[in-house]
């Protein structure tokens, strides 16, 4: 989680953290504008026996169409325009970590149609469900640090 | 497809991935919500602040389309709050045991070509539209 070539929060670049901003801006503004917001709409999706709905398959296509190019053009720069490297994921190999979190993910994901971006952007709605489910992802997610996660 | 909503979706989507590129161009971060926030639930010396500025943004973002549309988004959840609190600590503990969600796996690690979040991806939207078939189908049987 943490690294000592990180600068943007020790330097406190605004203007790099405005950036940030706008991005989660942006993102919240996509995830309405799609309506992967609305868990039914999500649902919809995952129910392949029922009134089908392809919008998500849409939104990730439309999603990668500008990261596919946008990723492999920015990589090949030396460095970001405020940080002093790149923050890529380390680990290359699949392990049972990976295929078992996923899994659990895609249950809970099913259950009630929310996955952390939606579920986060949805919480000024108040809706009960959206409320009780970011309680219990922020503390499934603590859950995970306190029992497999090492502290230094 | 009588509620397929091609043009949004599409739109939208850009957006989306418009997101996650800014976010790398400018920062070099992945833009994965669920290591996003639980990096702001664990705070570290050096990675919290630009993580609150996400975080507060794709708050705000539904705000800034009420305020421009001047109507808000349908949200209708169909699960008990009971049933959301099951859901939200297995997507919680999946996402973090699992390092990554939909955006994290499906729109940026997909766009690095990562063969961890190709498969990621492929294993948690089958399990989603398992677990959809069972409660609608099986169990809920609408």
């Amino acid at each position: 989680m943490e690294d000592a070539n990180s600068t943007i929060d020790k330097a406190f670049n605004v203007k790099a953290l405005v950036w940030v901003f706008l991005s989660g801006l942006l993102f919240g503004l996509g995830l309405t504008i799609s309506g992967m917001i609305n868990p039914a709409k999500v649902i919809g999706f995952l129910d392949v026996a029922g009134n089908w709905d392809p919008s998500l398959a849409l939104v990730m296509a439309s999603g990668l169409a500008v990261t596919v190019p946008g990723f492999h053009f920015i990589l090949k720069q030396e460095r970001p325009l405020f940080e002093t490297k790149f923050f890529l994921p380390g680990k290359a190999d699949v392990d049972p970590r990976l295929i078992s979190g996923a899994a659990l993910f895609g249950i809970g994901w099913g259950l009630a149609g929310l996955c952390p971006g939606p579920a986060l952007a949805g919480i000024t709605s108040l809706d009960s469900s959206v409320l009780s489910f970011v309680a219990a992802m922020l503390a499934g997610m603590l859950l995970h640090y306190f029992l497999l996660e090492t502290r230094d | 497809m009588e509620y397929f909503t091609p043009v949004s979706a599409a739109i939208g989507g850009l957006l989306i991935g418009l997101a996650a590129t800014l976010m790398l161009w400018t920062n070099g971060r992945i833009t994965g919500i669920s290591g996003i926030v639980s990096g702001v639930l664990i705070p570290s010396k050096t990675d919290t602040l630009w993580r609150v500025c996400f975080v507060a943004g794709l708050i705000l973002g539904p705000l800034a389309y009420i305020a421009v549309s001047g109507q808000g988004p349908t949200i209708v959840t169909q699960a008990s709050p009971l049933l959301s609190i099951v859901a939200g600590l297995a997507v919680g503990f999946g996402t973090r045991l699992g390092s990554g969600c939909t955006s994290g796996h499906g729109i940026c690690g997909i766009a690095r070509f990562s063969k961890r979040s190709f498969l990621a991806t492929a294993v948690f939207m089958l399990t989603a539209i398992v677990t959809v078939y069972v409660t609608r189908h099986l169990v809920g049987g609408s």
